[in-house]
């Protein structure tokens, strides 16, 4: 642990010192933006839509700081030669890997906490400045808590996310790697039809491999409960708790994958 | 002046400053050519009667998870079109885009509350105030039903749907019951059902169905839209006694009153009638048919099938 500390700080300072957390400007900007036009626009539906796009937009930035970042995590250090003096101290590989993929998963929960708060703090202003009549109408209240278990997914979420760009940035490119995180984040979405997609053919083959494909690829969809956090429905305890321990397992299987490919790399 | 001239500060300010200097003059000179094409070519039009993707499971599929956000993108638009059709001048107004608006962000969002009863109410209204098609809007609350089987609200709005612009009120009771079974429905969607059935049409139930849509809004965009149709109402029947007025002009001179002049010169008014908006009613005095003015914000008023009261 003590060597991989220093490395997973390591990614955190590059980070800040790379301008990451400038997208917490953008964020704060688009809401306080969003405030003030969507009063004209929404018909009484500003609270909501402030929450969706709250939400959307901490998982939008996100996405593209664990994917951009993430596929550039072992490149970087490859293309600047570091990695040979990296490697030359007392620091196993496996740790180097999960270093880099904590000090990451410590700037995306940064910069999540920034927006929650950021986020929270407009609500509060929406909640303070509305008059009742237009509060009793809100399908949750505005600063509901219950927005921090969407917000808790879209964390474990990119911290899966995260783990895949580090996978396939141990052994492809970062323009690959970029390409292949994208498009397992859009797969994982719609996996679901995998399931039952001896619905659509008719070879029982296809259909047995698409129903492999459906229980091996990461299952996103599961991760976004922002429509029925905002409108109040209520997210069970135990779907978080399923949900996150299915994310942080594959997290783990994608982690181990990683550190065996990049142990068996040769850099001469 | 030399640049030696200058003091360090300015002169460090300088480069930027030539820059900040092009770059106005250069978006300016920018302008300045759109402009003048515009007044040439004619501007570009907006292509806001444009919907790409009709498909909302397609669309669903392409957001992946960013669903809810596209929903309220979709209703922002089906707002817009509503209001700007509503609004436009076009003597030849088209609601097509209305509904395919409001299924996509039901599809996307299927908890969005208002876009199922907001979306209603755009659908059913009568044409040119609305698309004038209650079919559609019944087609999207049972929708909103099927997505949240707790919502007894949808099933009311039904009823309402049947009962105002369809004047089905063997349906629209129906429906009411079918609310009332839902749990949590409120007590007098029972008596709602039985009073619908018994007294359809009648104004007074009218009165008595939007009071209590009123009373359980929950939303302003909803008391104020049953606000406006009890004040319709109010209207409804100040016309009713302006037509036996007009009747009674008739009756004693044998002849349609000319204005209100008439009537006020008979002694059967007392000045010149004004709806409750303050706009003053109209008289034609081809047929004696009193009606609120084009221009009052009552207009048009519901059709009244059996004209009780």
């Amino acid at each position: 642990m003590s060597v991989i500390f220093p490395v997973a700080v390591n990614v955190f300072r590059e980070s800040v010192r790379d301008k990451v957390l400038y997208n917490l400007v953008f964020f704060a900007v688009l809401l306080i933006a969003a405030s003030y036009l969507l009063s004209q626009l929404t018909a009484g539906q500003d609270v909501k839509i402030i929450k969706d796009l709250g939400l959307a937009a901490s998982s939008l930035f996100g996405l593209f700081i664990a994917v951009f970042i993430g596929i550039g995590l072992v490149w970087k250090e490859v293309e600047r030669r570091s990695i040979y003096s990296l490697l030359s101290k007392p620091l196993r590989r496996r740790d180097f890997i999960l270093g880099k993929y904590l000090g990451l998963v410590f700037t995306l929960l940064v910069n999540l906490a920034i927006m929650a708060t950021a986020l929270y703090l407009v609500l509060a202003y929406y909640a303070w400045t509305s008059p009742e009549s237009l509060s009793r109408a809100w399908e949750a209240p505005a600063m509901d808590p219950a927005l921090l278990e969407a917000f808790a997914l879209i964390f474990v979420e990119l911290m899966l996310v995260t783990a895949i760009a580090l996978f396939f940035s141990t052994f492809s490119s970062p323009l690959l790697s970029a390409a292949l995180t994208f498009g397992l984040f859009g797969i994982g979405h719609f996996n679901a039809d995998l399931k039952h997609f001896e619905s659509v053919v008719a070879s029982p083959v296809a259909a047995w491999v698409a129903r492999v494909l459906y229980y091996l690829l990461p299952n996103l969809a599961p991760f976004d409960v922002k429509s029925q956090v905002v409108h109040g429905q209520p997210v069970a305890a135990g779907y978080l708790l399923l949900t996150s321990a299915y994310g942080l397992v594959y997290i783990g299987a994608l982690l181990v994958a990683a550190a065996a490919i990049f142990s068996r790399r040769d850099f001469k | 002046m030399s640049d030696e001239d200058l003091k360090p500060a300015v002169r460090e300010w300088k480069p930027t400053l030539a820059v900040a200097a092009a770059l106005v003059a250069l978006v300016g000179i920018a302008l300045a050519l759109q402009q003048a094409r515009e007044r040439a070519y004619g501007e570009p039009q907006a292509a806001d009667d444009v919907l790409y993707v009709r498909s909302g499971p397609t669309l669903e599929k392409i957001a992946l998870s960013y669903k809810a956000i596209l929903a309220d993108v979709y209703w922002i638009r089906a707002i817009q079109y509503y209001g700007g059709t509503k609004r436009s001048a076009s003597s030849e107004k088209r609601y097509d885009l209305l509904y395919p608006l409001l299924d996509i962000t039901t599809t996307l969002d299927p908890f969005f509350n208002i876009a199922y009863r907001f979306g209603a109410i755009f659908l059913a209204e009568s044409y040119p105030g609305g698309a004038g098609r209650p079919d559609l809007a019944v087609a999207l609350l049972e929708k909103g039903f099927r997505a949240r089987p707790e919502k007894w609200e949808y099933l009311q709005d039904i009823g309402f749907v049947y009962y105002w612009w369809l004047h089905d009120y063997g349906k629209a009771a129906s429906w009411f019951e079918k609310a009332s079974g839902v749990a949590g429905a409120p007590w007098w969607l029972k008596s709602l059902a039985a009073v619908t059935l018994t007294q359809g049409g009648d104004r007074r139930s009218s009165r008595l169905l939007w009071q209590q849509l009123r009373e359980t809004a929950d939303n302003d965009w909803l008391r104020t839209n049953a606000d406006w149709r009890l004040t319709q109402l109010d209207a409804m029947d100040q016309i009713d006694e302006l037509r036996f007025a007009v009747r009674q002009y008739a009756q004693r001179l044998g002849r349609l009153p000319q204005s209100w002049v008439d009537l006020e010169r008979a002694g059967l008014l007392r000045g010149r009638p004004l709806d409750p908006t303050g706009t003053p009613y109209e008289l034609d005095p081809t047929t004696g048919n009193v009606t609120v003015a084009r221009t009052s914000p009552l207009f048009p008023l519901p059709t009244d099938p059996q004209g009780q009261r």
